[in-house]
């Protein structure tokens, strides 16, 4: 094996040792990058790293080639705890001039940048913008850039094994790959097994990609520069025991709904139409149609959230998956979904807005438009994931607060964290909590279709089909036992009950928590998908002596019952999110009293934790 | 392979009483829909299907109320939604018996994407459609059907709107089953709902509805009881398309174009009048049929009734055989599925 080999040959105290680091691949869209990160990463969690990505990519599928506007990137992020996919790199692989051009702002000072020097031919560098020679002398000094000819390596291998150049160039990201696995010291076994396993039925593309993995592992041993920036990552000490795989948000919130379906006895019913970066929810679920998932591609997103009304009002756990233009689309039949207090769970992955605005970006500029976006007084419930991973258990959340307090939920995800990837420790769906749908019990004569539960005030769940519970439901005001009802008492009330019915998931949900130094000074506050970034600022700046507590919001609508004595305890709270103060506005609402302030971004990236640590500082400076 | 039939049969024989609900009916007196709502209710108990699975599902307008007047279950949804919401009903719950009641401007304006993507999938549902021409529950505005260059409330000036005719659209995305019925022939409208109704697939019932208050008379040039004869046909499958109040004309087809012709006249015999057959997969007969107009007579009955498998039968399939040799038996397996590995 490779890995001996190499041990044989060096020193121990060539390899560094780091906590972290982050490899950013980047290419034209088709170049693999995507790939590359995927098995670097598995690669790495197999081993004992946690790890987390985020893919860069642009909306149109192959832009033109070697052009800016077709590059597409791959961050991944590995390490002992690892929040977020990091902020910029320390491994830089860019696969042609564009990539190059656009991507070096994200490499530290000092990082190692690896290109396919074949690419770098006048045509593409003018295709890239690139006038004067690309490799400045202060480019050298800054960085590391080890000048690989990847194509041409990679065509003679192929060539060896009678491929065209088409498909050799189709592995030129394995070469990349097996540099980047030299200098982390990893072995190749286990991405050879999943070569083996993605190309099961093509034999000589398995050969060709092990070939020009092997050739690039070995070129990079060959290569003195390299051996000063061998890095051994050190493994997560802190996970807890327990089985784990890697996921992605969107998988993960997929798997959350079909455990709910599972443990509520409902059958899963997802109506959808494709949306950037939403869709992904939907093929996972078509993909599991065998443990019950009943999937409908609708003729739009209207149709989507009809389909999924219908569904549930025939007993579903129904959901539809969207994105912010699919959410704007829903809006009238969420309105339906509150007058009807029907079971719903809608998960919208944020994206830049407005109008069809970035959607291949994150951000987190829904939220207004989830807590507020109907016409009529018309609550329902509002959740946020935080985290890749946690997007299982915030999707598995919406649907039981849908179905035991049947009302539409509103679960915001976004862009980074549904195509992000993360390590998820496998629950047992047994360990769960229960779910228990407010099903009605057929024939009973007080059924009344808005008869409500003293303590929660949802109303009993009646399915067609059972018999002696015959009833109309629809968007016209209704009178509690069923009829229509235009009486200006009866509306007062109804709309009285539908707010309380949501505000009284509060008694059912946990306290606020505050991590990072209670007594502080100043309070950072956060919500949904940016949880990494600022966990990691925070926890950095304590480290460091710098005094900031910090409170992640999951529970949006309605809020912990604690929140305000939370925001009350603090001099000073500074409100970050990804748009321009949505979750401010929304908490001074409630809390006038509280002085906060806004760290807001807008530029469908996610926070990095450099900018986020400035911020504090300079707050509690002031 | 057997047709898989998914709505229960009821043990008991039901009456037309027995579905009228306690809602008081609040049409206008002298509406259209109050027939058709007699015609659905007398056909309930004749298909006999259980009644609490009978879901009856609506858009807005004033057809949608039917709902209220049914005593099952229902959903009387959002404008133009109403094929949608029933598409995830019969999803949920293929035992449900599923109607969805539309009107003109509810099915074909708003709700237009909606229907011909429920058509196209040949979804198990029975919808009716209420053409009166006009948006009545809005006091009198154009609707996609309107006659073009009718003066209404929103086209002072006359509509420049070509209309929709729903047959073609129902030929256009492939439709199973089109008939269509009139108002004031309750006994045509209820077989022709009880044929629907026994149809496995997608029906489309047109029914051509009167409303007095804001479009009096739009169907009157054909409807009215002294014309009505001689400019309207039903259709019957299997028989000579022959129409008029001596029973004397048919329609020929003469190598071009579909012509109406008197029996005894010009030397034409009964033999040279079409035979109507519902069943020929080819849209193009039904499409001319569902066309005719002016010197042809209006074209009532079923028009179009073609059996290929439901959406609702291919799903169920599908999902049988998924669930059947699927790998993971519970949520579990698949969460512990591919690469993972023990910390």
């Amino acid at each position: 094996m490779i890995s001996t080999k190499i041990k044989n040959e060096m020193t121990d105290n060539q390899i560094q040792s780091k906590e972290d680091l982050v490899i950013r691949f980047a290419g034209d869209s088709g170049d693999g990058m995507q790939l590359s990160g995927t098995l670097f990463s598995d690669a790495s969690a197999l081993t004992g790293n946690d790890i987390a990505t985020f893919p860069d990519y642009p909306p149109e599928i192959r832009a033109p080639h070697n052009t800016i506007a077709g590059v597409s990137g791959y961050q991944v992020h590995v390490g002992n705890r690892i929040y977020s996919s990091g902020d910029k790199c320390d491994i830089l692989v860019a696969m042609n001039p564009a990539s190059f051009k656009s991507n070096l702002k994200w490499a530290k000072k000092g990082a190692t940048v690896i290109v396919d020097i074949d690419t770098f031919t006048d045509e593409a560098l003018a295709k890239a913008g690139i006038t004067e020679n690309p490799f400045s002398d202060e480019m050298e000094r800054e960085y590391t850039i080890i000048k690989a000819p990847i194509s041409s390596f990679t065509f003679r291998i192929g060539q060896s094994q009678g491929a065209d150049k088409k498909t050799s160039d189709k592995s030129r990201n394995m070469f990349a790959l097996g540099i980047i696995f030299f200098m982390t010291n990893h072995t190749l076994d286990l991405t050879f097994r999943y070569i083996e396993r993605k190309f099961a039925k093509k034999p000589t593309v398995i050969m060709l990609n092990k070939a020009v993995l092997t050739e690039g592992y070995e070129y990079a041993e060959k290569l003195e520069v390299i051996h000063s920036k061998i890095v051994d990552v050190a493994k997560c000490t802190t996970m807890p025991k327990g089985r784990y795989r890697n996921i992605t948000g969107n998988v993960a919130t997929a798997w959350g709904l079909l455990a709910a379906a599972e443990r509520s006895g409902r059958r899963l019913f997802l109506g959808s139409y494709p949306i950037t970066p939403a869709t992904d929810i939907m093929v996972e679920l078509a993909k599991n149609k065998g443990l019950g998932a009943r999937v409908f591609q609708a003729e739009d997103e209207i149709a989507g959230i009809c389909s999924a009304i219908g569904a549930s009002y025939a007993g579903a756990l129904a959901c539809t998956s969207t994105s912010g233009p699919g959410l704007s689309l829903k809006s009238e039949a969420l309105g339906l979904a509150v007058m009807t207090e029907l079971p719903l769970v809608v998960i919208d992955v944020q994206r830049g807005g407005p109008s069809t605005g970035l959607p291949t970006k994150t951000e987190q500029s829904d939220l207004v438009q989830a807590l507020y976006g109907r016409n009529g007084e018309a609550p329902l419930v509002v959740l946020a994931a935080s985290s890749s991973a946690n997007c299982f258990y915030w999707a598995y959340n919406a649907a039981k607060i849908a179905l035991e307090h049947m009302t539409p939920v509103i679960l915001l995800t976004d862009g980074y964290l549904g195509n992000g990837s993360q390590l998820f420790r496998i629950p047992k769906v047994a360990d769960l909590p229960s779910i228990t749908p407010r099903l009605a019990t057929p024939n009973d004569p007080d059924y009344r279709p808005y008869r409500r539960d003293p303590e929660t005030f949802a109303r009993q769940w009646a399915l067609p089909g059972m018999e002696g519970l015959s009833h109309r439901v629809g968007g016209l005001e209704k009178s509690p036992d069923g009829p229509l009802s235009i009486d200006p008492e009866n509306h007062a009330l109804m709309t009285f009950n539908r707010q309380e019915k949501v505000n009284r998931v509060a008694n059912y949900i946990p306290n606020q928590e505050v991590t990072g130094d209670p007594d502080a000074d100043l309070l950072v506050v956060g919500w949904g998908g940016t949880s990494g970034a600022i966990t990691m600022a925070v926890e950095e700046l304590n480290n460091e002596g710098t005094k900031v507590a910090y409170t992640h919001f999951n529970y949006i609508c309605p809020l912990p019952k604690n929140t305000g004595d939370i925001l009350r305890k603090y001099k000073k709270i500074v409100v970050c999110e990804l748009n321009n103060g949505q979750f401010l506005g929304y908490l001074r609402t409630q809390f006038p009293e509280c002085p906060m302030q806004a760290y807001n971004k807008v530029m469908g990236l996610p926070f990095e934790v450099g900018e986020l640590k400035d911020c504090f500082t300079k707050i509690l400076g002031e | 392979m057997a047709k898989r039939h998914f709505v229960p049969t009821a043990d008991r024989k039901y009456t037309k009483a027995d579905f009228a609900s306690d809602q008081m009916v609040k049409w206008c007196p002298g509406c259209g829909d109050h027939a058709i709502l007699s015609s659905l209710l007398n056909v309930f108990p004749r298909v006999g299907h259980k009644k609490e699975n009978i879901c009856m599902v609506s858009g807005i307008g004033c057809s949608s109320r039917i709902p209220y007047y049914v005593d099952s279950y229902g959903f009387h949804s959002i404008h133009g939604r109403a094929c949608a919401v029933a598409t995830g009903v019969k999803l949920a719950n293929p035992a449900l018996s599923v109607w969805v009641n539309m009107g003109d401007g509810d099915s074909m304006a708003i709700g237009g994407n909606h229907l011909i993507h429920a058509i196209r999938r040949n979804q198990d549902f029975n919808i009716t459609i209420f053409n009166n021409e006009i948006y009545g529950l809005t006091k009198g505005q154009y609707s996609p059907t309107t006659k073009f260059g009718q003066i209404t409330k929103t086209s002072p000036f006359g509509t420049i709107d070509f209309p929709f005719n729903p047959g073609e659209l129902v030929m256009g995305a492939q439709g199973t089953f089109f008939a269509r019925a009139l108002d004031s022939v309750p006994t045509l409208t209820t077989d022709i709902m009880e044929r629907a109704a026994r149809h496995d697939g997608c029906s489309v019932v047109e029914v051509l509805q009167n409303c007095m208050i804001f479009n009096d008379k739009t169907h009157a040039s054909f409807s009215a009881r002294e014309v009505r004869d001689d400019r309207t046909i039903v259709l019957e499958h299997g028989k000579p398309m022959i129409f008029g109040k001596n029973r004397d004309k048919g329609l020929r087809f003469n190598g071009r174009f579909l012509e109406a012709v008197t029996i005894g006249e010009n030397g034409v015999t009964i033999d040279d009048i079409m035979v109507h057959d519902e069943t020929t997969e080819d849209t193009g007969i039904h499409m001319t049929l569902a066309r005719m107009h002016g010197d042809l007579p209006v074209a009532l009955g079923v028009i179009r009734n073609v059996n290929r498998p439901s959406y609702t039968e291919l799903y169920e399939d599908q999902m049988d055989e998924a669930m059947g040799g699927c790998k993971y038996k519970c949520v579990d397996d698949l969460l512990n599925s591919g690469d993972t590995w023990e910390v």
